[in-house]
């Protein structure tokens, strides 16, 4: 690799620079820490590309206008954190419904409310996955790095246009406001996924057709496509409906395109469980933590492993149960009052203790304390 | 038919969907078709391509117009219009992005967007259907309800001050402002077709009837009754300037009401973009 194409990045910008890679161009969003400088670095890098930048009057607008763009053919991003991600949630959910590709980082920090700006948390967890009303299936990345940001954001891309549907990135704010040195790949270092475009002819078109993978091709408006977008429940030619045996097959549809499909979506980093008795579970910054603190376990003789998520939605229910088979005992580390581990708990057999370390008062979880825990439950 | 209604009824039928079935959702007599005809005859009349055309909404009897048209129609959530079709217009500048709107949409969970897509001057043209009161949810008031007029959230009289949303678009910067009535149908069409064809952020007020609900509630009859009340109580701007604020009470202006040439968003972008392009 060419020395050029390293750079010294925060989080953020990492996440600037991996949406850009990935074919970003537009951008709407509202200032919001600390997730601003993913707008002010697409302020300044979008427009040399010909692309668009618009600073929203608020969150509800950024998202709604992300979705108008990528109705409109253009690949689109929006970044925001905690009280933005909270007003982002309505139009989010007519993201789903209507199945529109685009991705919403949420630059993670502590609430409830205003709460704070300046201090990590991974208090969204479960609003990632359930922030919107309804029923709907969400996927979630979550880097650890900022090299993970960089390629994280290029995978949300991929799998939001592979799956017509928003993607979440949680960053947090240890993550967004680390620097750290990344490689940027080279074009077609990593692979992009575009949406599948409609080639039928117009009249033939019908935008929420039930295809095998559950997953209808897409036309942009301008492309000689003329069609109806609603978030009223639909039939598959757009229009509204309360028809019952119309409405089961939407929502199912909504589901089945990712479920059907987890595994390509699944993502764990498997560190050290060869034998290992005990895991640390965890993702975004705490992975960091989690892996150091196994590291200096596996020095001291005690067979830990290390398990991250970098996708945490949809929750790989039997990939984990696998990977962590071995193991009677599994310690949680994440920065909120108890969310992720409740899945972990839902799956495991009742005869594996599942303990937690949680954290809420804006500062990390540190090896230290993982090894206090590893101490306590041995 | 007559000849000339018949001629009429053909331009309209050529911009609805073939397959989308009738009858509306509106109910009997209502000024919504009234507007979605003056709209479709604006259009036809400029001979755009329905390719180029996108239509976007919001949530409410006036936001299920979209529906009904073959362009690119986008029925959003309730206020957002505007901030959709800024994304849609942003994306694609070559478009001609049109939001059809009510009070309650625009006005009220729609202000900020009203008055940011006014501010921004983004070549959108929003034509507001304005029947003071919120139909589709049954009859509460809006920010347009006038002060003591009843509606079922104001059951005693409506205790605040209504906003004037042509005042309110000239405020923060719309650069092309008109008001018409469901009466004044050859007007309105003009209006709409100049502000279609108005480089910026233009707005035309409709003044329309929901005599389901405002008119049963404030006992203003039928609606013939109600379309004959904004005849008579509608005033040409021309006229208006002759006149005193006395005479005027209970009036409401119509025509063009402001238009200033000033820069519009997307070219101002373009600038920057060809500016900083990296070639």
């Amino acid at each position: 690799m060419a020395e050029k194409q390293k750079r010294l990045l925060q989080g953020n910008g990492a996440c600037v620079q991996g949406a850009l890679y990935a074919g970003m161009r537009f951008f709407a969003g509202y200032p919001i820490t600390p997730s601003t400088e993913v707008a002010e670095g697409s302020a300044r890098e979008l427009p040399r590309i010909g692309g668009r930048f618009i600073q929203m009057e608020d969150e509800l607008a950024s998202m709604a206008a992300v979705i108008g763009a990528s109705v409109a053919g253009m690949k689109s991003m929006t970044a925001t954190s905690g009280p933005g991600y909270s007003l982002m949630q309505e139009n989010i959910g007519y993201a789903y419904i209507t199945e529109t590709p685009c991705v919403v980082v949420n630059v993670q920090r502590g609430g409830p409310s205003t709460g704070l700006p300046t201090k990590v948390s991974q208090s969204d967890t479960m609003q990632a996955r359930y922030g919107p009303h309804g029923d709907y299936t969400a996927i979630a990345v979550a880097p650890s790095t900022v090299a993970d940001t960089f390629s994280e954001t290029v995978r949300a891309f991929n799998l939001s246009e592979r799956f017509r549907t928003p993607v979440t990135v949680l960053l947090d704010e240890v993550i967004a406001h680390s620097r750290e040195i990344i490689t940027i790949p080279e074009k077609g270092e990593i692979e992009l996924i575009e949406r599948v475009k409609a080639t039928v002819p117009p009249e033939k078109f019908v935008p929420f057709e039930m295809t095998p993978n559950k997953v209808s091709p897409m036309a942009a408006y301008g492309e000689g496509y003329r069609f109806h977008v609603t978030g009223l429940t639909h039939d598959p030619m757009g229009f509204s409906t309360n028809e019952a045996k119309e409405i089961g097959p939407k929502l199912n549809k909504l589901r089945d395109k990712i479920m059907n499909y987890t595994a390509e979506i699944e993502k764990l980093r498997i560190e050290m469980m060869d034998e290992a008795e005990i895991a640390f579970v965890s993702y975004g910054s705490v992975s960091r933590a989690s892996l150091q603190a196994a590291s200096l376990a596996r020095s001291a003789g005690i067979k830990v492993g290390c398990v991250q998520f970098c996708t945490v939605w949809p929750f790989p229910d039997d990939t984990l149960k696998e990977v962590l088979s071995g193991c009677r005992k599994v310690i949680v580390g994440e920065l909120n009052m108890g969310q992720i581990v409740h899945e972990i708990r839902r799956i495991l057999p009742d005869d594996v203790e599942v303990h937690s370390v949680l954290r809420y008062d804006g500062e990390i979880i540190t090896p230290m304390q993982l090894l206090e825990k590893l101490e306590e439950v041995l | 038919m007559a000849t000339a209604e018949k001629q009429k009824s053909d331009v309209v039928l050529k911009y609805l969907r073939p397959k989308k079935k009738f009858p509306s959702v509106w109910c009997p007599g209502c000024g919504n078709g009234i507007v979605m005809g003056a709209f479709l005859r604006a259009i036809d009349k400029l001979g755009y391509d329905k390719d180029n055309v996108a239509v976007v909404s919001g949530i409410g009897c006036s936001s299920r117009l979209p529906i009904y048209l073959d362009f690119h129609t986008l029925h959003t959530t309730h206020g957002r219009a505007l901030p959709f079709a800024t994304g849609v217009k942003f994306a694609r500048p070559g478009m001609k992005v049109i939001v059809i709107t009510g009070d309650g949409d625009a006005l009220a969970i729609g202000g900020n967007h009203f008055i940011h897509a006014c501010r921004r001057n983004i070549d959108i043209t929003a034509i507001l259907i304005n029947n003071y009161i919120y139909g589709m949810t049954g009859g509460q008031g809006s920010p347009t309800t006038p002060s003591a007029a009843i509606s079922t959230t104001t059951p005693y009289g409506n205790a605040e001050k209504h906003f004037d949303p042509c005042d309110l678009a000239i405020g923060a910067g719309a650069s092309f402002v008109a008001r018409a009535t469901v009466y004044h149908t050859p007007q309105m069409e003009r209006l709409i077709g100049e502000a279609l064809e108005h480089r910026g952020f233009s707005l035309v007020e409709v003044i329309s009837n929901c005599h389901t609900y405002f008119g049963r509630l404030n006992r203003q009859g039928d609606p013939v009754a109600m379309i004959k009340a904004f005849k008579d109580n509608a005033v040409a701007k021309a006229r208006a300037e002759k006149m005193t604020a006395e005479e005027l009470k209970g009036k409401f202006v119509i025509g063009g009401l402001y238009r200033s040439d000033k820069t519009e968003f997307c070219d101002e972008y373009q600038k920057v973009v060809d500016a900083h392009l990296v070639k």
